[in-house]
Protein backbone atom coordinates (compact mmCIF):
# COMPACT_ATOMS: atom_id res chain seq x y z
CA UNK A 1 0.00 0.00 0.00
CA UNK A 2 1.37 3.42 -0.71
CA UNK A 3 0.02 7.08 0.78
CA UNK A 4 -0.88 7.33 3.91
CA UNK A 5 -2.98 5.33 6.61
CA UNK A 6 -5.01 8.26 7.53
CA UNK A 7 -5.25 12.05 6.16
CA UNK A 8 -7.66 14.43 6.58
CA UNK A 9 -8.06 18.20 5.81
CA UNK A 10 -9.51 20.94 7.98
CA UNK A 11 -12.11 18.17 9.72
CA UNK A 12 -14.86 20.20 11.28
CA UNK A 13 -17.79 19.12 13.41
CA UNK A 14 -20.16 21.17 15.43
CA UNK A 15 -22.73 19.83 17.53
CA UNK A 16 -25.81 22.87 18.10
CA UNK A 17 -23.10 26.00 18.70
CA UNK A 18 -20.74 23.35 20.56
CA UNK A 19 -17.70 23.02 18.34
CA UNK A 20 -16.38 19.70 19.34
CA UNK A 21 -13.94 19.71 16.72
CA UNK A 22 -12.08 22.51 15.30
CA UNK A 23 -9.76 21.87 12.31
CA UNK A 24 -8.11 18.58 12.10
CA UNK A 25 -5.36 17.86 9.96
CA UNK A 26 -3.20 15.17 10.04
CA UNK A 27 -1.50 12.54 8.52
CA UNK A 28 -0.69 9.03 9.21
CA UNK A 29 1.77 7.49 7.68
CA UNK A 30 1.13 3.18 7.37
CA UNK A 31 2.61 1.14 10.11
CA UNK A 32 2.59 3.94 12.59
CA UNK A 33 0.91 3.38 16.21
CA UNK A 34 -0.35 6.89 16.63
CA UNK A 35 -1.32 8.38 19.63
CA UNK A 36 -4.16 11.18 19.73
CA UNK A 37 -3.97 12.79 23.22
CA UNK A 38 -5.98 15.57 25.06
CA UNK A 39 -8.02 16.47 28.09
CA UNK A 40 -11.50 15.23 28.56
CA UNK A 41 -13.89 16.86 26.07
CA UNK A 42 -10.85 17.64 23.77
CA UNK A 43 -13.10 16.02 20.79
CA UNK A 44 -10.71 12.98 20.21
CA UNK A 45 -13.66 10.46 20.11
CA UNK A 46 -15.62 13.05 17.96
CA UNK A 47 -12.58 13.00 15.29
CA UNK A 48 -12.59 9.15 15.53
CA UNK A 49 -16.23 9.00 14.72
CA UNK A 50 -15.67 10.88 11.48
CA UNK A 51 -12.82 9.44 10.38
CA UNK A 52 -15.17 5.96 10.55
CA UNK A 53 -18.26 7.47 8.99
CA UNK A 54 -20.28 7.38 12.03
CA UNK A 55 -20.71 11.01 12.88
CA UNK A 56 -20.67 12.82 9.22
CA UNK A 57 -18.30 16.37 9.27
CA UNK A 58 -19.67 19.59 9.47
CA UNK A 59 -17.06 20.65 6.94
CA UNK A 60 -13.51 19.28 6.08
CA UNK A 61 -12.59 15.77 4.32
CA UNK A 62 -10.58 12.96 4.82
CA UNK A 63 -9.03 9.71 3.50
CA UNK A 64 -8.58 6.11 4.88
CA UNK A 65 -6.32 4.23 3.11
CA UNK A 66 -7.21 6.28 -0.32
CA UNK A 67 -10.62 6.13 0.35
CA UNK A 68 -13.15 8.88 1.65
CA UNK A 69 -14.77 8.98 4.76
CA UNK A 70 -17.71 7.91 4.74
CA UNK A 71 -17.95 5.17 2.02
CA UNK A 72 -18.42 1.55 2.82
CA UNK A 73 -15.30 0.94 1.28
CA UNK A 74 -13.21 3.33 3.61
CA UNK A 75 -13.67 0.75 6.44
CA UNK A 76 -12.96 -2.33 4.82
CA UNK A 77 -9.88 -3.57 6.32
CA UNK A 78 -10.26 -0.93 9.51
CA UNK A 79 -11.24 -2.72 12.79
CA UNK A 80 -12.44 -0.71 16.02
CA UNK A 81 -13.08 -0.76 19.69
CA UNK A 82 -15.11 2.14 20.68
CA UNK A 83 -14.82 4.19 23.66
CA UNK A 84 -17.81 2.64 25.99
CA UNK A 85 -17.33 -0.80 24.40
CA UNK A 86 -21.43 -1.87 24.58
CA UNK A 87 -21.62 -5.77 22.34
CA UNK A 88 -25.09 -7.71 21.89
CA UNK A 89 -24.64 -8.54 24.93
CA UNK A 90 -27.19 -11.23 24.73
CA UNK A 91 -24.94 -13.51 22.69
CA UNK A 92 -22.26 -15.70 24.08
CA UNK A 93 -18.12 -14.49 23.38
CA UNK A 94 -18.30 -16.86 20.28
CA UNK A 95 -21.25 -15.74 19.25
CA UNK A 96 -20.21 -12.56 19.02
CA UNK A 97 -17.61 -13.01 16.63
CA UNK A 98 -19.06 -14.83 14.95
CA UNK A 99 -21.76 -12.07 13.65
CA UNK A 100 -19.46 -9.63 13.79
CA UNK A 101 -17.17 -11.80 11.45
CA UNK A 102 -20.20 -12.44 8.88
CA UNK A 103 -20.23 -8.33 9.19
CA UNK A 104 -16.98 -8.00 8.21
CA UNK A 105 -17.96 -10.83 5.08
CA UNK A 106 -16.01 -13.73 6.56
CA UNK A 107 -17.30 -16.96 6.34
CA UNK A 108 -16.83 -20.87 7.11
CA UNK A 109 -13.76 -22.45 8.90
CA UNK A 110 -11.52 -19.35 8.23
CA UNK A 111 -13.95 -18.02 10.38
CA UNK A 112 -14.35 -20.68 12.70
CA UNK A 113 -10.21 -20.84 12.98
CA UNK A 114 -9.75 -16.70 13.28
CA UNK A 115 -12.54 -16.91 15.95
CA UNK A 116 -10.76 -19.71 18.35
CA UNK A 117 -6.90 -18.03 17.85
CA UNK A 118 -8.57 -14.57 18.90
CA UNK A 119 -10.14 -16.01 22.10
CA UNK A 120 -7.23 -17.24 22.58
CA UNK A 121 -5.13 -14.50 22.29
CA UNK A 122 -7.08 -12.15 24.65
CA UNK A 123 -7.79 -14.97 27.40
CA UNK A 124 -11.27 -15.99 26.83
CA UNK A 125 -11.74 -19.71 25.82
CA UNK A 126 -12.76 -20.63 28.87
CA UNK A 127 -15.75 -17.52 29.14
CA UNK A 128 -16.28 -18.47 24.89
CA UNK A 129 -19.62 -19.97 26.32
CA UNK A 130 -21.11 -17.39 28.71
CA UNK A 131 -22.96 -14.39 27.53
CA UNK A 132 -21.38 -11.19 27.47
CA UNK A 133 -24.08 -10.50 29.85
CA UNK A 134 -22.06 -11.67 32.30
CA UNK A 135 -18.52 -10.56 31.95
CA UNK A 136 -16.43 -7.88 33.70
CA UNK A 137 -15.95 -5.15 32.41
CA UNK A 138 -12.26 -6.04 31.17
CA UNK A 139 -13.11 -9.28 29.79
CA UNK A 140 -16.18 -7.21 27.45
CA UNK A 141 -12.95 -4.86 26.61
CA UNK A 142 -10.79 -8.24 25.86
CA UNK A 143 -13.76 -9.71 23.21
CA UNK A 144 -14.02 -6.09 22.21
CA UNK A 145 -10.67 -6.13 20.88
CA UNK A 146 -11.10 -9.52 19.45
CA UNK A 147 -14.03 -8.08 17.33
CA UNK A 148 -11.61 -5.38 15.98
CA UNK A 149 -9.30 -7.86 14.88
CA UNK A 150 -10.80 -10.53 13.66
CA UNK A 151 -10.52 -9.76 9.87
CA UNK A 152 -6.87 -9.01 9.91
CA UNK A 153 -7.48 -5.01 9.57
CA UNK A 154 -4.60 -2.88 8.14
CA UNK A 155 -5.77 -0.01 10.51
CA UNK A 156 -6.94 -0.38 14.02
CA UNK A 157 -8.61 2.37 15.57
CA UNK A 158 -8.85 1.98 19.91
CA UNK A 159 -10.85 4.78 22.05
CA UNK A 160 -9.62 3.86 25.41
CA UNK A 161 -8.76 0.60 24.70
CA UNK A 162 -7.35 -0.17 28.24
CA UNK A 163 -9.41 1.92 30.69
CA UNK A 164 -11.43 -0.73 32.42
CA UNK A 165 -8.01 -2.83 32.64
CA UNK A 166 -5.85 -4.67 35.42
CA UNK A 167 -2.34 -4.11 34.87
CA UNK A 168 -2.18 -8.17 33.23
CA UNK A 169 -4.51 -6.89 31.00
CA UNK A 170 -3.24 -3.66 30.09
CA UNK A 171 0.07 -5.80 29.48
CA UNK A 172 -1.92 -7.89 26.72
CA UNK A 173 -3.24 -4.69 25.04
CA UNK A 174 0.24 -3.35 24.81
CA UNK A 175 1.66 -6.66 23.20
CA UNK A 176 -1.21 -7.11 20.93
CA UNK A 177 -0.53 -3.40 19.79
CA UNK A 178 2.94 -4.35 19.58
CA UNK A 179 2.31 -7.55 17.21
CA UNK A 180 0.27 -5.65 14.98
CA UNK A 181 2.81 -3.09 14.64
CA UNK A 182 5.69 -6.28 14.14
CA UNK A 183 3.09 -6.81 11.14
CA UNK A 184 2.67 -3.22 9.55
CA UNK A 185 -0.64 -2.74 10.84
CA UNK A 186 -1.34 0.57 11.81
CA UNK A 187 -3.05 2.22 15.00
CA UNK A 188 -4.61 5.27 15.89
CA UNK A 189 -4.86 4.86 19.40
CA UNK A 190 -6.99 7.59 22.01
CA UNK A 191 -6.09 7.59 25.49
CA UNK A 192 -5.47 9.26 29.05
CA UNK A 193 -3.09 6.52 30.13
CA UNK A 194 0.07 8.20 29.29
CA UNK A 195 2.21 5.96 30.42
CA UNK A 196 0.76 3.07 28.55
CA UNK A 197 1.14 5.47 25.32
CA UNK A 198 4.66 5.96 25.68
CA UNK A 199 5.12 1.93 25.73
CA UNK A 200 3.40 1.86 22.48
CA UNK A 201 3.43 4.93 20.26
CA UNK A 202 5.77 6.05 17.46
CA UNK A 203 4.63 9.35 17.59
CA UNK A 204 1.84 11.75 19.63
CA UNK A 205 -0.59 15.06 18.74
CA UNK A 206 -1.88 16.88 21.78
CA UNK A 207 -5.78 18.60 20.72
CA UNK A 208 -7.57 20.76 22.47
CA UNK A 209 -10.93 21.85 21.29
CA UNK A 210 -10.55 19.58 18.15
CA UNK A 211 -7.06 21.43 16.83
CA UNK A 212 -3.84 19.88 17.18
CA UNK A 213 -1.33 22.30 19.34
CA UNK A 214 1.54 19.63 19.58
CA UNK A 215 2.96 17.24 17.46
CA UNK A 216 6.19 15.13 18.66
CA UNK A 217 7.81 11.73 17.58
CA UNK A 218 8.77 9.35 20.67
CA UNK A 219 11.52 7.95 22.24
CA UNK A 220 14.48 10.06 20.94
CA UNK A 221 16.07 12.73 22.49
CA UNK A 222 14.26 15.48 20.66
CA UNK A 223 12.47 16.98 24.30
CA UNK A 224 15.73 16.80 26.06
CA UNK A 225 16.59 14.47 28.61
CA UNK A 226 15.78 14.81 32.02
CA UNK A 227 18.97 15.19 34.37
CA UNK A 228 19.07 13.77 38.43
CA UNK A 229 22.05 14.53 40.52
CA UNK A 230 23.00 13.67 44.01
CA UNK A 231 25.35 15.89 45.46
CA UNK A 232 27.16 16.90 48.58
CA UNK A 233 27.62 20.36 49.64
CA UNK A 234 27.42 22.50 46.21
CA UNK A 235 28.72 26.22 46.51
CA UNK A 236 26.64 29.08 45.42
CA UNK A 237 29.19 29.51 41.93
CA UNK A 238 29.09 25.79 41.14
CA UNK A 239 25.21 26.17 41.20
CA UNK A 240 24.93 28.97 39.11
CA UNK A 241 27.60 27.27 36.77
CA UNK A 242 24.63 24.05 36.65
CA UNK A 243 21.67 26.13 36.43
CA UNK A 244 23.87 27.46 33.15
CA UNK A 245 24.20 24.43 31.61
CA UNK A 246 21.02 23.59 31.42
CA UNK A 247 17.04 24.72 31.96
CA UNK A 248 14.76 24.36 34.82
CA UNK A 249 17.73 23.40 37.10
CA UNK A 250 16.34 22.98 40.96
CA UNK A 251 16.97 21.67 44.39
CA UNK A 252 14.92 19.47 46.21
CA UNK A 253 15.76 17.17 48.98
CA UNK A 254 19.06 16.93 48.27
CA UNK A 255 18.28 15.88 44.51
CA UNK A 256 19.06 18.17 41.66
CA UNK A 257 17.14 17.75 38.62
CA UNK A 258 17.66 19.79 35.19
CA UNK A 259 16.60 19.22 31.77
CA UNK A 260 19.71 18.73 29.15
CA UNK A 261 19.65 19.34 25.17
CA UNK A 262 21.50 15.40 25.23
CA UNK A 263 23.43 12.98 26.45
CA UNK A 264 26.67 14.28 25.38
CA UNK A 265 25.71 17.34 28.11
CA UNK A 266 25.49 14.38 30.95
CA UNK A 267 29.68 14.37 30.63
CA UNK A 268 29.98 17.94 30.60
CA UNK A 269 27.83 18.56 33.48
CA UNK A 270 29.93 15.61 35.79
CA UNK A 271 33.12 17.22 34.48
CA UNK A 272 32.19 20.68 35.59
CA UNK A 273 30.82 19.85 39.17
CA UNK A 274 34.16 17.93 39.89
CA UNK A 275 36.45 20.12 38.26
CA UNK A 276 34.50 22.68 40.69
CA UNK A 277 35.13 19.87 44.07
CA UNK A 278 31.34 18.67 44.06
CA UNK A 279 31.06 15.64 45.27
CA UNK A 280 29.13 13.78 42.81
CA UNK A 281 27.16 10.84 44.79
CA UNK A 282 24.82 9.53 41.84
CA UNK A 283 24.04 10.76 38.22
CA UNK A 284 20.69 9.70 36.86
CA UNK A 285 19.32 10.70 33.49
CA UNK A 286 16.12 10.07 31.72
CA UNK A 287 13.49 10.89 29.02
CA UNK A 288 10.86 13.46 30.14
CA UNK A 289 7.86 11.39 30.67
CA UNK A 290 5.08 12.33 28.35
CA UNK A 291 3.11 13.11 30.81
CA UNK A 292 5.65 15.73 32.41
CA UNK A 293 5.13 16.97 28.63
CA UNK A 294 1.34 16.89 28.65
CA UNK A 295 1.19 19.00 31.19
CA UNK A 296 3.77 21.21 29.99
CA UNK A 297 1.55 21.77 26.82
CA UNK A 298 -1.87 21.51 28.05
CA UNK A 299 -0.87 22.11 31.32
CA UNK A 300 -2.13 25.51 32.08
CA UNK A 301 -4.89 26.47 30.39
CA UNK A 302 -6.84 23.14 30.71
CA UNK A 303 -9.04 22.92 33.74
CA UNK A 304 -10.79 18.86 33.70
CA UNK A 305 -13.65 19.14 31.24
CA UNK B 1 -27.64 -8.01 0.50
CA UNK B 2 -25.62 -10.26 2.53
CA UNK B 3 -24.89 -7.86 5.14
CA UNK B 4 -28.70 -7.59 5.56
CA UNK B 5 -29.47 -11.06 5.86
CA UNK B 6 -26.79 -11.48 8.52
CA UNK B 7 -28.65 -8.21 10.37
CA UNK B 8 -31.84 -10.20 9.51
CA UNK B 9 -30.52 -13.34 11.21
CA UNK B 10 -29.20 -11.42 14.38
CA UNK B 11 -32.33 -9.78 14.80
CA UNK B 12 -34.42 -12.77 14.76
CA UNK B 13 -31.62 -14.59 17.02
CA UNK B 14 -32.35 -11.30 19.22
CA UNK B 15 -36.14 -11.90 19.66
CA UNK B 16 -35.42 -15.82 20.56
CA UNK B 17 -33.06 -15.19 23.25
CA UNK B 18 -35.06 -12.72 24.87
CA UNK B 19 -37.86 -15.04 24.70
CA UNK B 20 -39.81 -12.30 22.49
CA UNK B 21 -41.30 -15.05 20.52
CA UNK B 22 -41.92 -17.67 22.92
CA UNK B 23 -43.97 -15.04 24.94
CA UNK B 24 -46.20 -13.99 21.79
CA UNK B 25 -46.69 -17.43 20.73
CA UNK B 26 -47.94 -18.46 24.70
CA UNK B 27 -50.05 -15.51 25.07
CA UNK B 28 -51.49 -16.15 21.66
CA UNK B 29 -51.71 -19.51 21.87
CA UNK B 30 -53.51 -19.12 25.69
CA UNK B 31 -56.10 -16.67 23.56
CA UNK B 32 -56.95 -18.95 20.63
CA UNK B 33 -57.94 -22.03 23.85
CA UNK B 34 -59.67 -19.03 25.44
CA UNK B 35 -61.60 -18.32 22.10
CA UNK B 36 -62.21 -21.97 21.45
CA UNK B 37 -63.81 -22.46 24.43
CA UNK B 38 -66.10 -19.64 24.49
CA UNK B 39 -67.56 -19.93 20.99
CA UNK B 40 -67.57 -23.40 22.60
CA UNK B 41 -70.22 -22.52 24.65
CA UNK B 42 -72.34 -20.24 22.74
CA UNK B 43 -72.71 -22.94 20.12
CA UNK B 44 -74.16 -24.69 22.57
CA UNK B 45 -76.33 -21.94 24.16
CA UNK B 46 -78.37 -21.74 20.98
CA UNK B 47 -78.33 -25.20 19.49
CA UNK B 48 -80.84 -24.88 22.68
CA UNK B 49 -82.70 -22.11 22.06
CA UNK B 50 -83.65 -23.34 18.30
CA UNK B 51 -82.25 -20.18 16.92
CA UNK B 52 -82.80 -19.45 13.07
CA UNK B 53 -80.08 -20.29 10.54
CA UNK B 54 -79.75 -16.46 9.66
CA UNK B 55 -79.74 -14.90 13.02
CA UNK B 56 -77.41 -18.17 14.01
CA UNK B 57 -75.08 -17.48 11.33
CA UNK B 58 -75.08 -13.47 12.11
CA UNK B 59 -74.10 -14.40 15.74
CA UNK B 60 -70.96 -16.82 14.69
CA UNK B 61 -69.53 -14.26 12.42
CA UNK B 62 -69.78 -11.04 14.81
CA UNK B 63 -68.08 -13.53 17.20
CA UNK B 64 -65.57 -14.84 15.03
CA UNK B 65 -65.18 -10.56 13.95
CA UNK B 66 -64.87 -9.70 17.56
CA UNK B 67 -61.96 -12.67 17.78
CA UNK B 68 -60.68 -11.02 14.79
CA UNK B 69 -60.52 -7.59 16.56
CA UNK B 70 -58.64 -8.69 19.64
CA UNK B 71 -56.27 -10.41 17.37
CA UNK B 72 -55.97 -7.03 15.48
CA UNK B 73 -55.18 -5.22 18.91
CA UNK B 74 -52.76 -7.77 19.59
CA UNK B 75 -50.90 -7.29 16.26
CA UNK B 76 -51.28 -3.48 16.60
CA UNK B 77 -49.57 -3.77 20.13
CA UNK B 78 -46.39 -6.07 18.87
CA UNK B 79 -45.99 -4.25 16.08
CA UNK B 80 -45.76 -1.36 18.05
CA UNK B 81 -43.49 -2.39 20.77
CA UNK B 82 -41.25 -5.06 19.41
CA UNK B 83 -39.57 -2.78 17.09
CA UNK B 84 -39.50 0.21 19.69
CA UNK B 85 -36.25 -0.11 21.00
CA UNK B 86 -34.13 -2.19 18.53
CA UNK B 87 -32.90 0.88 16.66
CA UNK B 88 -33.02 3.40 20.07
CA UNK B 89 -31.74 1.29 22.82
CA UNK B 90 -28.70 0.58 20.56
CA UNK B 91 -28.10 3.66 19.25
CA UNK B 92 -28.31 5.10 23.20
CA UNK B 93 -26.41 1.90 24.27
CA UNK B 94 -24.03 2.38 21.52
CA UNK B 95 -24.35 -1.10 20.40
CA UNK B 96 -25.04 0.39 16.82
CA UNK B 97 -21.76 2.10 16.85
CA UNK B 98 -20.00 -1.41 16.55
CA UNK B 99 -22.41 -2.29 13.68
CA UNK B 100 -22.25 0.91 11.95
CA UNK B 101 -18.55 1.16 11.71
CA UNK B 102 -18.36 -1.95 9.94
CA UNK B 103 -17.98 -2.20 6.47
CA UNK B 104 -21.42 -2.51 5.88
CA UNK B 105 -24.16 0.26 4.51
CA UNK B 106 -26.69 1.47 7.31
CA UNK B 107 -29.09 0.99 5.15
CA UNK B 108 -28.47 -3.14 5.50
CA UNK B 109 -28.67 -2.06 9.05
CA UNK B 110 -32.01 -0.83 9.23
CA UNK B 111 -33.69 -2.48 6.15
CA UNK B 112 -32.48 -6.24 8.11
CA UNK B 113 -34.44 -4.97 10.95
CA UNK B 114 -37.25 -4.21 9.71
CA UNK B 115 -37.26 -6.96 7.93
CA UNK B 116 -36.45 -9.29 11.08
CA UNK B 117 -39.59 -7.25 12.43
CA UNK B 118 -42.14 -7.24 10.00
CA UNK B 119 -42.17 -10.94 9.56
CA UNK B 120 -42.42 -11.68 13.13
CA UNK B 121 -45.41 -9.64 13.40
CA UNK B 122 -46.55 -10.66 10.10
CA UNK B 123 -46.31 -14.10 11.17
CA UNK B 124 -47.75 -13.21 14.33
CA UNK B 125 -51.16 -11.87 12.96
CA UNK B 126 -50.96 -14.78 10.24
CA UNK B 127 -51.17 -17.60 12.64
CA UNK B 128 -53.56 -15.40 15.04
CA UNK B 129 -55.75 -14.12 12.18
CA UNK B 130 -56.07 -17.76 10.95
CA UNK B 131 -56.00 -19.56 14.31
CA UNK B 132 -59.25 -17.26 14.85
CA UNK B 133 -60.92 -18.73 12.04
CA UNK B 134 -59.49 -22.18 12.11
CA UNK B 135 -61.05 -22.28 15.72
CA UNK B 136 -64.70 -21.12 14.99
CA UNK B 137 -64.63 -23.16 11.85
CA UNK B 138 -63.74 -26.32 13.98
CA UNK B 139 -65.64 -25.22 16.99
CA UNK B 140 -68.59 -23.80 15.70
CA UNK B 141 -68.52 -25.06 12.02
CA UNK B 142 -68.63 -21.26 10.56
CA UNK B 143 -66.09 -20.22 8.10
CA UNK B 144 -65.42 -16.77 8.35
CA UNK B 145 -66.21 -14.95 4.60
CA UNK B 146 -63.96 -12.39 3.12
CA UNK B 147 -60.99 -14.01 5.29
CA UNK B 148 -58.87 -13.47 1.80
CA UNK B 149 -59.24 -10.11 1.33
CA UNK B 150 -59.43 -9.12 5.10
CA UNK B 151 -56.44 -10.69 6.59
CA UNK B 152 -54.38 -8.78 3.91
CA UNK B 153 -55.80 -5.50 4.48
CA UNK B 154 -54.69 -6.67 8.56
CA UNK B 155 -51.30 -7.50 7.03
CA UNK B 156 -51.02 -4.14 5.50
CA UNK B 157 -51.72 -2.11 9.12
CA UNK B 158 -49.06 -3.89 10.34
CA UNK B 159 -46.68 -3.34 8.32
CA UNK B 160 -47.39 0.53 8.19
CA UNK B 161 -47.49 0.26 12.28
CA UNK B 162 -43.89 -1.77 12.15
CA UNK B 163 -42.62 0.39 9.95
CA UNK B 164 -43.42 3.79 11.83
CA UNK B 165 -42.20 2.26 15.31
CA UNK B 166 -38.77 1.86 12.97
CA UNK B 167 -38.78 4.89 11.72
CA UNK B 168 -39.06 7.04 15.02
CA UNK B 169 -36.18 4.85 16.13
CA UNK B 170 -34.15 6.56 14.01
CA UNK B 171 -34.74 9.92 15.39
CA UNK B 172 -36.64 9.89 19.30
CA UNK B 173 -35.77 7.87 22.07
CA UNK B 174 -37.55 4.22 23.36
CA UNK B 175 -40.12 6.04 25.32
CA UNK B 176 -40.85 8.91 23.20
CA UNK B 177 -41.33 6.92 19.81
CA UNK B 178 -43.55 4.51 21.74
CA UNK B 179 -45.78 7.50 23.03
CA UNK B 180 -45.66 8.72 19.67
CA UNK B 181 -46.79 5.67 17.31
CA UNK B 182 -49.35 4.62 19.65
CA UNK B 183 -50.89 8.51 20.36
CA UNK B 184 -50.76 8.52 16.43
CA UNK B 185 -52.87 5.09 16.21
CA UNK B 186 -55.16 6.71 18.59
CA UNK B 187 -55.74 9.58 16.80
CA UNK B 188 -56.11 6.90 13.72
CA UNK B 189 -58.73 5.34 16.30
CA UNK B 190 -60.83 8.51 17.59
CA UNK B 191 -61.15 9.61 13.94
CA UNK B 192 -62.62 6.49 12.80
CA UNK B 193 -65.22 7.09 15.32
CA UNK B 194 -65.65 10.66 14.95
CA UNK B 195 -66.00 9.35 10.91
CA UNK B 196 -68.53 7.14 11.88
CA UNK B 197 -70.71 9.73 13.78
CA UNK B 198 -70.05 11.69 10.99
CA UNK B 199 -71.88 9.12 8.72
CA UNK B 200 -74.88 8.16 11.03
CA UNK B 201 -75.38 12.28 11.62
CA UNK B 202 -75.16 13.33 8.27
CA UNK B 203 -72.43 16.25 9.37
CA UNK B 204 -70.13 16.15 6.54
CA UNK B 205 -67.46 18.36 8.78
CA UNK B 206 -67.02 15.55 11.60
CA UNK B 207 -66.71 13.04 8.58
CA UNK B 208 -63.92 14.83 6.93
CA UNK B 209 -62.30 15.06 10.22
CA UNK B 210 -62.27 10.92 10.34
CA UNK B 211 -60.85 10.64 6.41
CA UNK B 212 -57.98 13.25 7.46
CA UNK B 213 -56.90 11.20 10.43
CA UNK B 214 -57.48 8.34 8.24
CA UNK B 215 -55.00 10.18 5.65
CA UNK B 216 -52.66 11.15 8.59
CA UNK B 217 -51.74 7.54 9.74
CA UNK B 218 -54.09 5.10 7.48
CA UNK B 219 -54.20 1.53 10.02
CA UNK B 220 -57.41 1.86 11.68
CA UNK B 221 -59.12 2.22 8.42
CA UNK B 222 -57.32 -0.66 7.30
CA UNK B 223 -58.95 -2.39 10.04
CA UNK B 224 -62.83 -1.35 9.54
CA UNK B 225 -62.28 -1.86 5.63
CA UNK B 226 -61.39 -5.45 6.81
CA UNK B 227 -63.90 -6.24 9.18
CA UNK B 228 -66.23 -4.88 6.38
CA UNK B 229 -65.08 -7.66 4.12
CA UNK B 230 -65.37 -10.43 6.53
CA UNK B 231 -69.28 -10.39 6.79
CA UNK B 232 -72.12 -10.99 4.28
CA UNK B 233 -72.94 -7.85 2.82
CA UNK B 234 -76.28 -8.12 4.57
CA UNK B 235 -75.20 -7.72 7.89
CA UNK B 236 -72.79 -4.93 6.40
CA UNK B 237 -75.85 -2.94 4.96
CA UNK B 238 -77.20 -3.94 8.28
CA UNK B 239 -75.17 -1.46 10.45
CA UNK B 240 -76.19 -3.48 13.61
CA UNK B 241 -72.92 -3.69 15.30
CA UNK B 242 -69.13 -1.64 15.77
CA UNK B 243 -67.64 -3.79 12.87
CA UNK B 244 -70.87 -2.76 10.31
CA UNK B 245 -69.83 0.93 9.83
CA UNK B 246 -71.90 3.23 8.12
CA UNK B 247 -68.74 4.99 6.83
CA UNK B 248 -66.52 2.00 5.28
CA UNK B 249 -63.11 3.67 3.82
CA UNK B 250 -62.54 3.71 0.36
CA UNK B 251 -60.41 1.50 -2.21
CA UNK B 252 -58.70 4.41 -2.71
CA UNK B 253 -58.03 4.55 0.87
CA UNK B 254 -55.77 1.07 0.17
CA UNK B 255 -53.55 2.84 -2.26
CA UNK B 256 -52.84 5.10 0.14
CA UNK B 257 -51.43 3.09 2.83
CA UNK B 258 -49.47 0.96 0.81
CA UNK B 259 -47.43 3.93 -0.19
CA UNK B 260 -47.77 5.30 3.14
CA UNK B 261 -45.95 2.29 4.25
CA UNK B 262 -43.43 2.14 1.40
CA UNK B 263 -42.55 6.20 1.99
CA UNK B 264 -41.77 5.49 5.97
CA UNK B 265 -39.62 3.02 5.18
CA UNK B 266 -37.91 5.16 2.78
CA UNK B 267 -37.61 7.97 5.77
CA UNK B 268 -36.68 5.76 8.20
CA UNK B 269 -33.14 4.35 5.70
CA UNK B 270 -32.20 8.11 4.93
CA UNK B 271 -32.96 9.48 8.40
CA UNK B 272 -30.75 6.60 9.82
CA UNK B 273 -27.99 6.99 7.02
CA UNK B 274 -27.72 10.75 7.95
CA UNK B 275 -28.29 10.14 12.04
CA UNK B 276 -24.59 10.97 14.45
CA UNK B 277 -24.27 7.58 16.42
N1 LIG C 1 -23.65 13.82 20.22
C1 LIG C 1 -23.22 14.95 20.79
N2 LIG C 1 -24.05 15.99 20.96
C2 LIG C 1 -23.63 17.13 21.53
N3 LIG C 1 -22.38 17.35 21.96
C3 LIG C 1 -21.49 16.36 21.81
C4 LIG C 1 -21.85 15.12 21.22
N4 LIG C 1 -20.77 14.32 21.20
C5 LIG C 1 -19.78 15.04 21.76
N5 LIG C 1 -20.20 16.27 22.12
C6 LIG C 1 -19.39 17.34 22.74
O1 LIG C 1 -18.22 17.48 21.98
C7 LIG C 1 -17.09 17.66 22.82
C8 LIG C 1 -16.04 16.64 22.49
O2 LIG C 1 -16.48 15.36 22.89
P1 LIG C 1 -15.62 14.04 22.67
O3 LIG C 1 -16.42 12.91 23.18
O4 LIG C 1 -15.17 13.99 21.28
O5 LIG C 1 -14.38 14.32 23.64
P2 LIG C 1 -13.18 13.34 24.03
O6 LIG C 1 -11.93 14.05 23.66
O7 LIG C 1 -13.36 11.99 23.45
O8 LIG C 1 -13.33 13.30 25.60
P3 LIG C 1 -12.97 12.12 26.64
O9 LIG C 1 -11.52 12.14 26.83
O10 LIG C 1 -13.69 12.53 27.88
O11 LIG C 1 -13.48 10.84 26.07
C9 LIG C 1 -17.59 17.58 24.24
O12 LIG C 1 -17.71 18.87 24.74
C10 LIG C 1 -18.94 16.93 24.13
O13 LIG C 1 -19.80 17.45 25.09
MG1 LIG D 1 -13.60 10.09 24.24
Amino acid sequence: MTGPAIETQSLRRRFGDKLAVADLSLTVDPGEVFGFLGPNGAGKTTSLKMLLGLIAPTSGSGRLMGVPIGERRARERVGFLPEHFRFQDWLTGRELLQFHGRLFGMSGTALEQRIEALLARVDLLDAAHQRVSTYSKGMTQRVGLAQALLHSPRLVFLDEPTSGLDPIGRRLVRDIIRELKADGVTVFLNSHLLSEVEQTCDRVVFVKQGRIVREMRLGSEAHGLELELRLGAVSEEAAIALAAMGSGAREEQGRWRLRLEGEAQVADVVRMLVARGVAVYGVRSSLPTLEQLFLEVLGDEVRPG
Amino acid sequence: MRDLITVLHLTWFEAMRRRILGAALLCGGAFLVLFGIGIHFIVREMHGDNAALLERRMVLNFITLAGMYAVNFLTVMSAVLLPVDTLSGEIESGVSQTLASKPIRRSSILLGKWLAYLTVVLGYLTLMGGGVALVSRLVAGFSLPGLGVGLPLMILEATILTSLSIAGGTRLSTVTNGVMAFGLYGLAFIGGWVEQVGAWSDNEAARHVGVAASLLIPSESMWQLAASQMQPALMREMHFSPFSPASVPSPAMVAWAAGYAVVLVLVAVRSYERRAL
